[in-house]
């Protein structure tokens, strides 16, 4: 009480504006604000980075690092800077603080003593940027391989296939004499040695260097003691290929006994530069390149770059935000996608928990209902591409009709209306009470889940969890509901939350998760008949290249797996560049694999695939 | 009581199990793969029997379904100008294609060299091509388009023409695209004020020549318009041929189809043959 | 008896010399060899990208694999057949790859589903990226599309099939594995500061000789043949094979191979046209 009435606004509840003037009071040396054309936040003197984001956390209560990432401005400042993006549990914008380096002999102090979630991020930026971080206890390389020349999200690093610094190439058109890239490099294979590069030193460390500090070995202490069992540690390789491990990811554990001393994620594997490509992409060149991310939910892949380029586009002229049938439309097929994905990670969780493809199946079987609507709406079933810069792609067709075109077809047609109110109030909820029959009371599934990869409220902030990770651990945190966008305001759903943080609380999550999407679909329907035949975009669809003003945005959707976000840049061209020139993708499967190994600690080793299966990752996004 | 739950469960599997042969005895008396009867499996409210036997059913693809583009010339039998390019090389399609995949040459008059709006080369390296369908959205002359056939499985990809499509490989003609895409194709049409390419719809706009109007609906038959005879007999012919094709627009189209199949069948039997002689020629030379 | 070509035996018109009416037993034991051989071809539980989503909505209910004899996905590669790879292969997963290959017994099968696969697909001018499986193991079908639908892989499969169904056990070189010793595996690339394959080691010391002598090295411009044909506007598809044939990649063995099949296309294609 007393607290109270000598400060009567908490610093904690105070909006961002005011926090970032009690943390410019507080630090007046080190916090500045970014005055830059179309940035906001502070610069935070990377001397004092430590202290000022130790208050961001304790005394303004931004307590929830979303995401950390570097941005190299080569040829616009010389320098380079982490950007980071606090945001408060309770919801609300977020605190954009960054600290700049040169870019020779970059090092900015690590923050995993005050987010332990910043440290895959951290080790990110040391791969692809080559900032290294003191204080961090185990900077090396996260998605290339230890001894990969350079650092090769630098502006100034070049591929093997490197052809011109931005897209479209002035090759293709008007004299576009086709070439494979193979073709035009001297090697024949996209490869880029260093000038001074040696075949006596060469060696293939890697693996070495992975197993090195695994702690092999007989465990001394345990010898001198007579009581206990004479124990050997012993280091145990999972993946990258390897059924349960959700695509090519790999552990490296620890195992006394049968038990996980230390679990080491090892990724990369899927690393496909979509990155360094974005970069070079034009602003729409990137849309289907998002499918490709979560590839199980690209819809809302699509819409989370379609928020992050409308929120840089709306600073500048002629832009009119999307029409409210596109925003329906939007709400439509992410919250479907959202389904989709529950079911196949259900489906999935119980292929890791032995129960080998029969629930995989139903769930799959009740999956392409909707795929055969996103093929139909959108084109493809997979990599729908559906969402442009001011609405979709096109609208929803008045039938989901196939016509006959090879040999053997079988033609079907349904009304589109009534295909969707059929799959929203009859079919969908139907499989989602199977599931639920299904698997639920099964005292197997009890038996193995419940306890097991138990994550405290406290280690999900801390570690940035997001989605159902971490809302399973009690944490209402929803950015539809923290930071809304779209029309989700005027929706009425609840945000789902279990309390007990284990691996079966995370499976009912989902279910209730679906059955919350199934209740917004059932208020969309009636929406989307509402506005019917008005646009679905807003703008001049001609437009195939367009500018977007200079600045940066970070648009964040609540994807299935968790908090999608897009930290985009646009730098450059004054009248508004046309490829933006960072691209970064926080992917929420990537950084809920940070607090694996903590997870694990102390479990079995046959719950590790499940504690994995129960994350729900997906390889595209996790290592992009 | 503890092995409920796992009861439950089974009871679950157990429905599926006999569902399917509920399924079944609707088909008694019935061929299994009769049109209503898939729509019905294949729907939203299906139980039990699921399965596409694929190469002897197919599930057709919508119509927006997008696999590898195709280009769109005109078809061999048009009065005007038979087979010709709808492509105008503008050098949208390679801007927008996000991999980069298109190259387009660009004619040029070999005496002026000017460019003419027509393309000399086109290749699509299917290898790149990510089915996005960008190229398609954004091209103004609705020249290209996202193909259908998907069934496309190769043995070999880095002979000519295999997987970087060549222009050949890539023309398809118009009724082709109205064929796999009747609902779009007609939009377009109306968008477009006429079915033909923009730019002859223009040239004809203002010499005054009659347009093919697409009719109210997707599914109105295609009418040609009424050409002048020209006196000349061979013109004569043709224009009467013509105008058999509108009498029996409705017939001609599975006709078509049949052709299009047949001359799919070609290309798959041309390229087993070579397969054989290549095997066959391996054989000779190391024995 | 040598010159004879055994596969004319699969021909009902040939007539059988009276020599070789014991060995007729061998082309109906090629088709039940083949039929059994084709019907149960057990692909590696493998995937790797997007088209790994596909590859299980393919064995999934809705399209069931099973219906081919291929629903046993096996974990192990020592009991698999096929290899689907399924999705973009990229520096650090071609050496697992090659591996696994390497494991899995003869005859074995190689399908490169989908763009990335089969050619390094729309993520191909990455830095991590394979410009195709087939840069490093033999693939014997490729999947066109980014991702193949089910049908289109069950359609790759079915190639597959017919594939299994040429293979003759009167030739040798269909089924090689019946051969004297072991085959030779593969060798698995290193990962040193970019990939280094070890078939290529006499072109990378040749490079790093260069470098030495401080001659340019690693340029990446068009090659000089290429420029030319530019320019001078060959018809494309000659530009092609020109540009292929004029690029500068020069492991003499690869490049003689490859030479060589690329004139049997060739040949093939003119063969086709001539005969159309």
């Amino acid at each position: 009480m007393t607290d109270q009435m000598i400060a009567p606004v908490r610093p904690e509840t105070v909006d961002v504006d005011a926090a970032i003037g009690i943390l410019k009071e507080r630090f007046p040396d080190a916090v500045k604000d970014d005055t830059r054309e179309g940035y906001v936040g502070v610069v935070v003197e990377r001397s004092q980075l430590v202290e000022v984001a130790t208050a961001i956390r304790d005394e303004l209560g931004f307590d929830y690092l979303s995401s950390a990432t570097a941005v190299d401005y080569l040829g616009i400042e010389d320098s380079m800077e982490m950007v980071y993006h606090a945001y408060r549990i309770s919801g609300g914008k977020p605190l954009v603080f960054k600290a700049q380096t040169p870019r020779e002999n970059s090092s900015i102090p690590s923050l995993i003593d005050i987010w332990p979630g910043v440290d895959f991020q951290e080790r990110e930026a040391y791969d692809l940027y080559g900032i290294s971080f003191p204080g961090h206890p185990n900077q090396k390389r996260i998605l290339m391989w230890e001894g990969f020349n350079g650092h090769p999200m630098r502006k100034d690093w070049k591929e093997a296939y490197y052809e011109a610094e931005l897209k479209p190439f002035e090759s293709r058109w008007p004299k576009g004499y086709v070439r494979r890239s193979e073709e035009l490099n001297i090697f024949g294979k996209n490869v880029a040695y260093p000038a001074d590069f040696d075949l006596s030193r060469l060696s293939d460390d890697t693996e070495a260097s992975l197993y090195a500090g695994m702690g092999l070995g007989v465990d001394v202490e345990a010898l001198n003691s007579d009581e206990e069992l004479k124990t050997d540690r012993l280091v145990v390789n999972l993946g990258p290929h390897h059924p349960s491990t959700h695509g090519v990811f790999r552990m490296v554990v620890t195992l006394n006994g049968e038990t996980i001393e230390t679990l080491e994620p090892v990724m990369g594997y899927l690393h496909r530069n979509h990155e360094k490509i974005g970069e070079r992409n034009a602003w729409n060149h990137n849309m289907p390149f998002t499918d490709r991310l979560d590839y199980i939910s690209s819809m809302s892949n699509n819409l989370g770059y379609a928020l992050a380029v409308e929120q840089l586009m709306s600073r500048g002229m002629r832009y009119t935000p999307p029409t409210y049938r596109a925003e329906v439309i939007r709400v439509l097929m992410v919250e479907l996608t959202r389904i989709v994905n529950h079911l196949w990670a259900i489906g999935f969780l119980l292929n890791d928990l032995g129960a080998f493809f029969t629930p995989a199946l139903y769930a799959i079987a009740e999956r392409e209902k909707i795929l055969d609507f996103f093929e139909a709406t959108a084109g493809s079933r997979l990599m729908c591409n559906y969402m442009r810069f001011g609405g979709v792609f096109k609208d929803i067709p008045e039938r989901i009709r196939s016509t006959a075109n090879l040999l053997n077809d079988k033609v079907r047609d349904f009304e589109t209306t009534q295909y969707l109110t059929q799959l929203i109030t009859e079919t969908l909820p139907r499989a989602v009470d199977e599931l639920d029959t299904f698997l639920t009371d099964s005292e197997i599934i009890k038996t193995r889940t419940i306890g097991v990869g138990y994550l405290p409220t406290e280690t999900a902030i801390a570690y940035s969890a997001a989605g159902p990770l971490l809302r399973g651990s009690g944490v209402a945190y929803d950015v539809r509901r923290a930071e809304p966008y779209s029309i989700y305001p005027e929706l009425d759903f609840d945000v789902a939350v279990r309390y007990n943080g284990d691996i079966y609380d995370r499976y009912l999550l989902r279910i209730d998760e679906m059955r919350e999407s199934l209740r917004i679909l059932k208020q969309i329907l009636p929406r989307l008949e509402r506005t019917k035949g008005e646009s679905f975009f807003s703008g001049n669809k001609a437009v195939y290249m367009p500018r977007v003003a200079i600045g940066e945005a970070y648009g964040r959707v609540e994807n299935p797996k968790g908090e999608l976000g897009y930290y985009v840049v646009s730098q450059g061209d004054p009248k508004g560049p046309q490829n933006p020139w960072r691209y970064h993708v926080r992917a929420p499967s990537f950084i809920n694999l940070t607090v694996l190994g903590q997870m694990c600690k102390g479990q079995k080793v046959a719950d590790v695939v499940a504690i994995l299966g129960s994350i729900d990752i997906v390889l595209g996004e996790t290592d992009r | 009581m503890y092995g409920v739950g796992i009861l439950k469960g089974l009871g679950v599997t157990i429905r599926h199990f006999f569902n399917t042969y509920v399924e079944d005895l609707r088909y008694v008396g019935k061929k299994l793969n009769n049109t209503q009867e898939f729509e019905r499996r294949q729907g939203v409210d299906s139980t039990g029997l699921y399965t596409v036997q694929y190469p002897e059913e197919k599930i057709a693809v919508p119509e927006r379904f997008r696999f590898v583009p195709f280009l769109v010339v005109e078809d061999d039998d048009h009065p005007e100008r038979p087979g010709h390019d709808w492509c105008t090389s503008c050098g949208i399609c390679p801007k927008v294609c996000p991999p980069q995949c298109i190259w387009i040459v660009r004619s040029e008059d070999p005496v002026t060299k000017r460019p003419i709006p027509e393309p000399e080369a086109f290749f699509i390296d299917i290898d790149i091509c990510m089915n996005c369908g960008l190229c398609a959205e954004y091209c103004p002359f609705d020249a290209i388009k996202m193909d259908h056939d998907y069934e496309l499985a190769d043995y070999d990809r880095t002979g000519i023409g295999v997987h970087i499509h060549d222009k050949e490989k890539l023309s398809k003609p118009f009724s082709y695209w109205r064929k796999i895409a009747p609902t779009t194709a007609w939009e377009e049409a109306v968008d477009r004020g006429g079915w033909e390419h923009i730019d002859v719809i223009k040239q004809k706009q203002k010499s005054g020549a009659p347009i093919a109007k697409p009719g109210p609906t997707w599914d109105s038959p295609y009418v040609p318009p009424i050409v002048p005879v020209k006196e000349e007999a061979p013109a004569a012919e043709t224009a009467q041929a013509g105008g058999e094709a509108v009498g029996t627009a409705a017939e001609a189209a599975p006709v078509e189809m049949s052709a299009e199949d047949a001359a799919k069948e070609e290309r798959r039997k041309k390229r087993e043959a070579a397969l054989a002689r290549k095997h066959a020629k391996e054989q000779g030379g190391e024995g | 008896m040598s010159s004879l070509d055994l596969r004319q035996l699969h021909d009902t018109e040939f007539p059988i010399p009276d020599e070789m009416q014991g060995n007729l037993a061998i082309t109906s034991l090629s088709k039940v060899y083949n039929w059994s051989r084709r019907s149960s071809v057990w692909p590696m539980l493998f995937g790797l990208a997007c088209c790994a989503i596909e590859m299980i909505a393919t064995a999934a209910s809705r399209y069931d694999t099973a219906r081919f004899g291929m629903e046993v996905m096996r974990a192990s590669p020592r009991q698999s057949d096929l290899m689907i790879v399924s999705g973009t292969v990229t520096k650090k997963m071609v050496v697992p790859i090659v591996r696994l290959y390497n494991q899995m017994p003869e005859p074995k099968y190689v399908i490169a589903m989908g763009a990335c696969a089969s050619g390094g697909g729309p993520f191909k001018e990455g830095y991590n990226v394979v410009s195709g499986m087939d840069q490093y193991v033999p693939v014997d079908v490729y999947i066109p599309g980014c991702p193949p639908t089910p049908q289109a892989l069950i359609n790759g499969l079915i190639a597959l099939q017919k594939k299994i169904d040429g293979q003759s056990l009167a030739n040798m070189d269909d089924v090689p594995w019946y051969g004297v010793g072991p085959s030779d595996p593969v060798p698995i690339p290193i990962l040193g500061p970019d990939i280094i394959d070890p078939r290529q080691m006499g072109m990378i010391r040749e490079q790093a000789m260069l470098a030495a002598a401080g001659q340019p090295y690693g340029v990446r411009e068009l090659p000089a043949v290429a420029m030319q044909i530019a320019t001078k506007k060959i018809s494309a598809g000659a530009a092609v094979a020109a540009v292929s044939a004029a690029s500068v990649v020069v492991d003499a063995e690869a490049e003689a191979a490859r030479l060589e099949r690329r004139q049997e296309a060739v040949a093939r294609k003119r063969a086709l046209l001539a005969k159309s």
